[in-house]
């Protein structure tokens, strides 16, 4: 039931919403992303096991290469925090009014959680 | 410029998914705590490199780990993961499914695509869930 909005592109690029534009855009992105590949990752798990697929293995394979690796879990871990946070806000909508201080505090939990985890995974992959 | 129409407040559909969203949300938190802290209970600190157990947490499925250097598979394929398995298929997929029907509804303004769209994800996510429980119980 969404209202049909004409806002043009130029208008909507204009648009400076800051931190929560920004996770809300970037939630999109992470749960598009996450939805067509874990699903396709699924489908492939049951193409290797039942039918041994070309397209299956190739699409394994892919999903194992590590900037894929990399590109998916910043995707799982933004999209979970951002989520909690999304969570918490609707639950106590009281909590709106700091709103900016809980963007701050996301990224203060999504930054160094990914940004250990991410030099881990290149340092193993370059055989540390 | 007729007025447009609220579906009214109650237990309507789109309050339930509303509803389904953030405790599907919450529900996938407490599954990868478990898989989390159950892979480190089993031996991961010692037999697992990140990768693996990061796969552990998210899915935990044997098939996961099989490639990783581990004594014995046993402990980790049993009905209990199973369950925690089934559990995260399902929120996964429906967590996801949903918000892809959410996404394209906004984008798209019209009744009859509506209804087309959410017929085919709804095909979609039946397979998903299908391939997905089907690797589950066979793996």
């Amino acid at each position: 039931m969404t209202l049909p909005r004409r806002v043009p592109l130029s208008a909507a690029l204009r648009y400076r919403g800051g931190g929560p534009m920004w996770a809300w855009i970037l939630h999109r992105i992470s749960g598009l992303s996450m939805i067509i590949f874990v699903a396709l990752h699924v489908l492939a798990g049951f193409g290797i096991q039942q039918l041994g697929s070309d397209w299956a293995i190739w699409y394994n394979t892919l999903y194992e290469s590590l900037a894929f690796q990399l590109f998916i879990y910043f995707c799982v871990i933004f999209h979970a925090v951002n989520g909690l946070r999304i969570i918490i806000l609707d639950t106590w909508p009281a909590l709106i009014k700091f709103q900016r201080e809980f963007i701050w505090l996301e990224w203060a939990i999504v930054l160094p959680v990914y940004a250990l985890t991410a030099w881990i995974m290149i340092q193993n992959s370059l055989g540390g | 410029m007729k007025p447009r129409k609220v579906p009214t407040p109650g237990w309507n559909f789109e309050y339930l998914m509303w509803l389904f969203i953030r405790i599907s949300g919450a529900a996938m938190f407490l599954l990868a705590l478990i898989g989390f802290v159950g892979a480190l209970a089993m031996g991961a600190r010692t037999q697992m490199d990140l990768g693996t157990l990061m796969r552990w947490t998210f899915f935990p499925n044997p098939n996961h780990v099989l490639n990783s250097n581990i004594v014995d598979i046993a402990p980790w394929a049993n009905a209990y993961w199973q369950i925690m398995q089934l559990a995260i298929v399902f929120f996964g997929a429906t967590h996801g499914f949903n918000g892809l029907r959410l996404i394209l509804e906004e984008y798209i303004h019209s009744w009859g695509w509506h209804m087309f769209l959410r017929l085919v994800l709804l095909i979609l996510w039946l397979i998903t869930l299908g391939a997905g429980f089907f690797l589950v119980l066979t793996s």
